[in-house]
């Protein structure tokens, strides 16, 4: 068991570098010159052809392919990913800035994923074929096709458009006043929810939980939709093995077998697709954020895309890609701690 | 083949979805026709007035247009737009006739050349075996570490606007699941009593990988292709919806949406006036991407050994 995990985390820097060195191949497709721009913060340098060579020579940005990528390694090392003319800050100091919201939204977004998926996954699959089964089947294939941008279109157009309950943005502009600018008001989290709590103003949490309601649905649905799918094959697959025979002609009951002697075991198929889920959000975020102009990182990598800002992207696209490596990580050993089988092999 | 075949025309949800596809079929094939082109680039979609707003369904050509056709020399073979116009005066309902022939492009074109791809390295890995499966497979593991739609999108901001970049994203980083798939049904195969004695013959690799073994493995993998080409067409709307995507204009359904996007609220007072803006792209989008999700989940089901007879 632990020779699995210390094997686990050992690889994990090996993929680091790999995909910081795929990263870098992409990096490698700018010239210098733009290349060069990712790292200003005063376009005026770029006249100016001494100060210009003098940049490109602090980043190394002319050198050959491998010693560049050396030195933006070090760079890296240094938190130095650029300047981002988006943001109008230091690409590092944006994404901190953002980051909080974005594990707000995915965090909550994860517990209802996890417990509407499993539980309507057991449901379909103990009511195999009958109307309630292909009818979450056919709303799960549904949830399926529809794209996450117009999904999140349709909840802001109706709890937005028409009934005017959940807006978008993080937070009104009367809230935004007192927990950006007032003295008052601490920061403990930077998770808008929890720190209004802890001032005791209930009315902020009100305010952010509404803000949060769309891009949450928006982001899981998808999710729930597929863990669904999996909880039901993987739960239909036990269901027939023989030791649930056995139980159900020792005559256990029928929900003792469903939840006790069934459902544990269909879990572990489940646990690394929940984990997969948790990690595909990742993605789901640049879309969810743009929709609801939520202001994380997904929506500043957007506007970063559309704007040629190429530092604030790959500084973005590092970060996932940092926080999927470690994601898979935990997936990878919970599933080892689940299924005793997993660490025998 | 003819099972399957039995199985996907007696299956309800796949029956409907078969029916699908043939109505986008017909559409992208019938194009022309149905939404007669007005410049020498169909895929450019024609604006009808020069209103930043959306306008209704039924909505008329401005005399602004004609005029600017009438100089143009072109002749006006479209006098409304059925399904009202997109911001900037673009018609919708010509934006997704042709964009059925965009997406089915994008769709096809970037999961059969992922598929290759995939397919290649997959089985390269699982037949050698050793060092170079380890290898390969870590490369495959690298690509799976950036999230897919982050990914495409950094790509394609790099390599700059327009279809084909964002198809070269898609395939570039589109391929790793085929080859993660076919190494596993090779590895399985390869230990096969027709592999050893076509190995025992003499027979070169190469031949055992194309003639023995792909044709008993590919199948899983062409399963898995029909319900990625929904994806993809997903993922390549969702790029061209963040603006990353199709150049302005070009009859792509993403863009159709993203036109939609400012206008999603309404005014105020009138909160559904824009409705047919996102109304009319989404259903396209969503039944396209249903109609290969209906039959690549039966296929799916059909295929699964453990629900054999199930069906």
């Amino acid at each position: 068991m632990l020779s699995y995990i210390i094997r686990r985390i050992l690889i994990l820097p090996l993929i680091l570098l790999g995909v910081t060195f795929l990263i870098f191949c992409l990096f490698s497709l700018l010239s210098p010159m733009e290349r060069l721009a990712t790292y200003i913060n005063d376009p005026s340098v770029l006249k100016n052809p001494q100060s210009a060579q003098r940049l490109i020579d602090k980043y190394h940005l002319d050198e050959p392919f491998p010693t560049g990528y050396v030195h933006w390694l070090k760079s890296l090392l240094r938190f130095d990913f650029g300047w981002s003319p988006t943001a109008n800050q230091p690409v590092w100091d944006a994404i901190m800035q953002r980051l909080p919201a974005t594990m707000e939204l995915v965090l909550y977004s994860i517990i209802p994923v996890i417990l509407v998926g499993i539980w309507l996954g057991v449901i379909s699959a103990v009511h195999h074929n009958d109307m309630l089964d292909q009818f979450i089947r056919v709303t799960a294939i549904i949830g399926w096709s529809l794209p996450t941008f117009i999904f999140g279109l349709l909840i802001l157009f109706i709890f937005y458009g028409i009934l005017g309950w959940l807006p978008p943005g993080r937070l009104s502009t009367w809230a935004q006043y007192i927990v950006y600018a007032e003295e008052g008001f601490k920061n403990y989290t930077y998770f808008i929810t929890i720190d209004s709590l802890l001032n005791g103003r209930i009315d902020i949490f009100w305010d952010a939980l509404k803000h949060l309601i769309g891009p949450i649905i928006t982001l899981s649905y998808i999710s729930w939709a597929y863990l669904l799918r999996i909880t039901r094959s993987s739960m239909l697959e036990t269901l027939r093995k023989d030791y649930i025979r056995t139980a159900r002609s020792k005559g256990v009951d029928e929900k003792t077998v469903i939840h006790q002697h069934a459902r544990k075991n269909a879990m572990i198929p489940v646990v690394t697709v929940a984990g997969m889920m948790i990690i595909r959000m990742l993605g789901g975020v640049v879309i969810t954020e743009t929709v609801f102009t939520y202001p994380g990182l997904g929506f500043w990598a957007a506007s970063s895309a559309q704007q040629l800002d190429y530092g604030s992207i790959i500084g973005f696209a590092l970060l996932f890609a940092f926080l999927m490596v470690v994601g898979n990580l935990i997936v990878d050993v919970s599933y080892a701690l689940i299924d005793p089988r997993v660490r025998l092999e | 083949m003819n099972r399957i075949i039995k199985k996907l025309l007696s299956n309800t949800t796949s029956l409907i979805g078969l029916i699908l596809l043939f109505v986008f079929v017909i559409i992208a094939i019938f194009a022309p026709i149905i939404a007669p082109p007005l410049f020498s680039d169909p895929y450019q979609i024609p604006r009808m007035s020069w209103d930043t707003e959306p306008q209704p369904p039924g909505f008329p050509i401005s005399d602004d247009m004609i005029f600017v056709y009438e100089s143009m020399g072109e002749p006006i073979t479209r006098d409304k737009a059925i399904f009202g116009t997109a911001q900037g005066g673009y018609d919708i309902f010509y934006g997704l006739i042709w964009g059925t022939r965009t997406a089915f492009r994008i769709g096809i074109v970037t999961v059969v050349f992922s598929m290759l791809i995939g397919v290649i390295l997959g089985s390269i890995a699982a037949y050698f075996g050793g060092w170079l499966d380890e290898l390969l497979m870590r490369i495959t593991d690298i690509f799976l570490s950036i999230p897919f739609l982050v990914a495409a999108m950094v790509l394609t901001t790099i390599l700059g606007r327009g279809l084909d970049k964002v198809m070269i994203a898609l395939v570039f980083f589109g391929w790793m699941g085929y080859a993660r798939v076919i190494r596993g049904s090779i590895l399985c195969a390869k230990e096969d009593v027709y592999v050893m004695a076509a190995r025992a013959l003499g027979v070169k690799d190469y031949s055992i990988i194309v003639r023995h073994l792909l044709p008993n493995t590919i199948f899983p993998v062409m399963v898995q292709a029909s319900m990625n080409i929904g994806s993809m067409v997903i993922t390549a709307a969702a790029l061209s919806f963040l603006g990353v995507g199709a150049p302005l204009g070009y009859a792509d359904w993403g863009q159709m949406v993203s036109f939609a996007r400012n206008w999603i609220i309404g005014s105020p007072g009138n909160a559904g006036e824009y409705w047919y803006a996102v109304f009319f792209p989404g259903i396209f989008i969503v039944l396209f991407v249903l109609s290969w999700n209906l039959v690549g989940d039966t296929l799916r089901d059909i295929m699964d050994p453990r629900l054999r007879g199930e069906l």
